[in-house]
């Protein structure tokens, strides 16, 4: 009986998260609840089984979370039985700060990169499990599946530990942490191929479906809220749309499509000529931007 | 079904393994429009192919790699073909970043090796397929690229072939695919080129998708699953979770649990999705035994008539990570499959020149150099030799300080000696002399810079111990530096190894009933851990002497800081030698705030206080 490409995957973050738990003093799972996150939440419980996975969930609200996230967030907790830390940027909020009126790069910062640093401190975690792989951007095709963060969570690309077969070093002085990436080896395909296979729940903002939306510097946004100013001149129109990616509604852009079933969906990615960062407004500074966040600190 | 091939590219710098990544994502159809619109841009910003696309700065993603136009690190990238996926890491060419090359080979099936057509085989094409060796790829494809600089010329690529098959037939390097390509032309990569019509073997592309994968050859071998965690959600299930590493096991199997030696059988295999009637090699699953027998983390299930080898001393091949170079007899510690002991290393047997394969005499291992060694486990471990199991022979080591992964290992075989010296079964044991001596034993190790006060505060420790009718010995570090430790001297590795032997001699003494105490300044937080670990828990009572650098400087009772100041004595602790202070000692003594009589007093309190 010979492996699958989604077998050996998932038997490698399998042992990736049994790693984790076994020698980790205190970990936890970042929980961004997109689809890779889904995934990981998936194989996590696979790895436990019949036990829950050893770690609470922590999700870095920006407060502008698509409405439909945050039901599936607490609708999986709830199902799951696994404790959920919801994080929040208060003070930055409190002063005004908001994806319409303030620079992205200083949104991101504070409601994102400085939440989940507080968060982190507070919690005094030493092991933070997330999502990201190797595929999406080639800061993270360099990145190790264990990664040293040191004192203020910041990555240092030139002094990472190699890393050779499966032997994960796990090992960080006090003040210091790792960031474990067990999806590292899966591509956007994969996800959504593991997604189909093993009927993973997913935020139905992946589907298409009418939606009402406005147009903004070519990006179609989702206007999920009454909270969403419209400019002069801009009306809200109803839309058949999905989103490849999850983030901050007023910053992820759709596209529109009628793929309204995962089969249906799968293919039209297939075909599909833009990567899946494509929506995503935070990423469009410099071809850098996702090394110099991570150096600050973001996930 | 498709299934998945991990693979390496390397060789010489310029030799355009980027630009054939590139070019493989590109003609799979992998690359989205807008990273084509980006990758156009970063072409004309910072491209070296004029006004062409360079498909080198898909891979070379890094900031600093793009300044100086060079791969780093290892990259993983990832595409597909209707028949087979592809993780491809891709590994520096650059001599420097050798180690990182090891990184991408430990996870791969199969290397592919670059030749430039217009230079041919190359010092680093050898050193590269030595690693490749050494780390036990056995499937290697050739690509003599750039064929489109030599005119796509038969006798040129069937020259290279050859000069690369000679010394691969020297190496010991089996199988081998050669195929001329270019990789920025896409000739014989993903298509056969028309440029070389007298070529009749795979494309590139071929020869991948058809290379056996290495999981296939480890379901055949005996069962081995090491266990990473026991799963005990409640009293009525206790499981075994791990991945399998060779062979398959199936409810009902004989299973041995190494090291201890006890036997059961395989009750269930189970997982989320239900309980399965067989698992192989590669699957991460969780085992229930049919009897009720301990075991834990590091333990390995394996079969129960062909159960894998044991030992605590080795021969194995290591390529040093580390920024540091290894330091012959510090413990560091050792990872294999789930199991973590510390290990010393010896002085290298030999150097390994990985341009000539020539055995180079050596003291120690720097970044980049391959070595041969022999080391020694505090504990027994599990094994195979690498060349029959990369998951049961293949180690990292980790320095304990800055935890940092400084060595990748693999071992060769177990020592004879280990097998052969058996310890001598005493009949009188360390309980019958301390009871006769009517105390418990244990060793006070006084640890400090040279003036902090130990060998006058050890003295008074004994004094008072000796008045209240308890059987001690002192071993001062001048004392016994004229007698058995007089061939050493002061560099790092004669100073654990004077710190090894005073542990040797300490826990003789005490294994004797004797209260040690020792005056040492030891400087090093890991030979001190050693120590430790050399006794019984809480025999070993760790006692900072604590005084400043400025106030040991000033009292100088032997002039010794006068001397290391004025460049009169080299290696001096505190002067041009580091002192780690301890962490958590058992005992501080602040010698600013207390007499030396106090801090005796204190010191036997806390020794007479432990029973």
């Amino acid at each position: 009986m010979s492996m699958t490409h989604l077998d050996r995957l998932e038997a490698e973050s399998i042992h990736i998260l049994r790693e984790v738990a076994a020698e980790a003093k205190k970990p936890v799972f970042l929980y961004s609840i997109g689809k890779d996150s889904s995934v990981m939440l998936h194989l996590a419980r696979k790895a436990f089984a019949p036990a829950p996975p050893p770690f609470p969930l922590l999700h870095i609200a920006s407060g502008w979370d698509f409405r439909a996230m945050l039901e599936h967030r607490d609708r999986t907790a709830a199902a799951l039985g696994m404790e959920l830390i919801v994080w929040h940027n208060d003070a930055a909020a409190a002063d005004g700060v908001n994806p319409f009126d303030t620079p992205t790069p200083v949104y991101t910062r504070l409601m994102l990169t400085e939440a989940l640093r507080a968060a982190l401190d507070a919690g005094g975690y030493d092991a933070i499990l997330g999502g990201g792989r190797r595929d999406e951007e080639k800061a993270r095709a360099k990145e190790r599946i264990v990664s040293v963060r040191g004192r203020n969570h910041r990555w240092d690309p030139k002094r990472q530990r190699p890393e050779l077969w499966n032997l994960y070093n796990l090992k960080v002085n006090a003040g210091e942490s790792v960031r474990v990436f067990p999806i590292s080896n899966w591509t956007e395909r994969d996800i959504w191929e593991y997604i189909e296979r093993e009927a993973i729940d997913v935020v139905p903002l992946y589907l298409a479906a009418k939606r009402p939306t406005v147009v903004r510097d070519g990006t179609i946004l989702m206007v999920d809220d009454e909270r969403f100013p419209l400019a002069e001149g801009e009306v809200i129109e109803e839309r058949l749309i999905r989103f490849r990616t999850m983030g901050c509604y007023p910053l992820t852009g759709a596209m529109e499509s009628d793929a309204d079933t995962l089969p249906k969906m799968i293919a039209e990615m297939a075909a599909s000529r833009t990567s899946e960062r494509q929506g995503r407004v935070i990423d469009r500074d410099e071809s850098a931007s996702m090394e110099v966040k991570k150096r600050e600190g973001y996930f | 079904m498709q299934d998945l091939l991990r693979f390496i590219t390397c060789g010489s710098v310029d030799d355009g393994k980027s630009t054939l990544i590139g070019r493989l994502l590109w003609d799979c159809q992998l690359l989205m429009e807008d990273q084509r619109v980006a990758l156009a841009a970063d072409s004309k910003r910072v491209g070296t192919q004029g006004e062409d696309i360079d498909f080198a700065l898909l891979v070379d993603g890094l900031a600093a790699e793009r300044e100086q136009g060079i791969t780093i690190d290892v990259a993983y990238r990832f595409f597909a073909t209707p028949k087979r996926r592809f993780i491809v890491a891709d590994c520096p060419g650059h001599e420097q970043y050798t180690r990182n090359m090891a990184t991408g080979a430990s996870t791969a099936d199969a290397a592919v090796i670059l030749i430039d057509a217009s230079k041919g085989v190359l010092t680093q094409t050898r050193r590269h397929s030595h690693i490749v060796r050494l780390l036990g790829l056995r499937h290697l494809v050739l690509a003599v690229n750039k064929m489109d600089l030599v005119d796509n010329d038969r006798a040129t690529f069937e020259a290279i072939v050859a000069d690369y098959r000679a010394f691969a037939d020297e190496e010991g390097i089996g199988a081998v695919t050669a195929i001329p390509l270019s990789g920025l032309k896409g000739d014989n990569v993903m298509e056969r080129s028309a440029a070389t019509p007298w070529y009749d073997g795979p494309t590139l592309i071929e020869a991948l998708e058809t290379l056996p994968v290495e999981l296939d050859a480890e379901v055949a071998r005996p069962f081995r699953m090491p266990v990473q965690l026991v799963s005990r959600p409640n009293a009525d299930f206790r499981g075994y979770a791990g991945q399998i590493v060779a062979g398959t096991v199936r409810p009902g199997d004989a299973v041995r649990l190494l090291p201890s030696g006890r036997t059961t059988g395989i009750a269930r295999i189970v997982t989320m999705d239900g309980d399965l009637g067989q698992a192989s090699a590669g699957q991460s699953v969780t085992l229930t035994f049919a009897d009720e027998v301990d075991c834990s983390r590091g333990e390995t299930i394996a079969a129960a008539e062909a159960p894998p080898q044991q030992s605590d001393q080795f021969e194995a091949a290591l390529v040093w990570l580390g920024e540091q170079e290894l330091v012959p007899g510090r413990g560091y510690t050792l990872k294999l499959a789930t199991q973590s002991v510390t290990a010393t290393v010896q002085p290298p047997k030999y150097e390994l020149n990985v341009n000539s394969g020539e055995h180079l005499a050596a003291k120690t291992l720097g970044l980049n150099a391959i070595g041969v060694v022999e080391l020694a486990t505090d504990a027994p471990l599990v094994f195979e030799p690498y060349g029959e199991s990369r998951a049961l022979g293949g180690f990292v080591l980790v320095d304990k300080t800055s935890n940092d992964t400084v060595a990748a290992g693999m071992i060769h075989f177990a020592l004879r000696r280990a097998q052969n010296v058996h310890w001598q079964h005493i009949e009188i044991g360390r309980e019958a002399h301390a009871a006769q001596k009517g105390q418990r034993p244990c060793v006070v190790w006084l640890t400090g810079l040279s003036g902090a006060g130990k060998s006058t505060i050890a003295n008074l420790v004994e004094k008072r111990l000796h008045a209240l009718g308890r059987h001690s010995f002192l071993l001062d570090g001048d004392n016994v530096r004229h007698g058995l430790n007089r061939d050493l001297g002061f560099t790092e590795t004669d100073r654990i190894e004077n710190i090894r032997r005073v542990g040797e001699v300490a826990k003789l003494m005490a294994d004797a009933g004797l209260i040690v105490v020792t005056a040492f300044i030891s400087p090093f937080r890991a030979e001190r851990e050693m120590v430790r670990r050399m006794l019984p828990e809480g025999e070993f009572l760790e006692v900072f002497v604590d005084a400043p650098l400025s106030v040991a400087e000033e009292r100088d009772p032997k002039g010794l800081y006068a001397k290391a100041r004025s460049g009169a004595l080299k290696n001096f602790t505190g002067i041009d030698s580091p002192y780690e202070a301890p962490e958590r000692p058992d005992l501080r003594i602040d010698t600013t705030a207390m007499s030396p009589e106090d801090a005796a007093e204190a010191i036997v309190e806390a020794v007479l206080g432990q029973r």
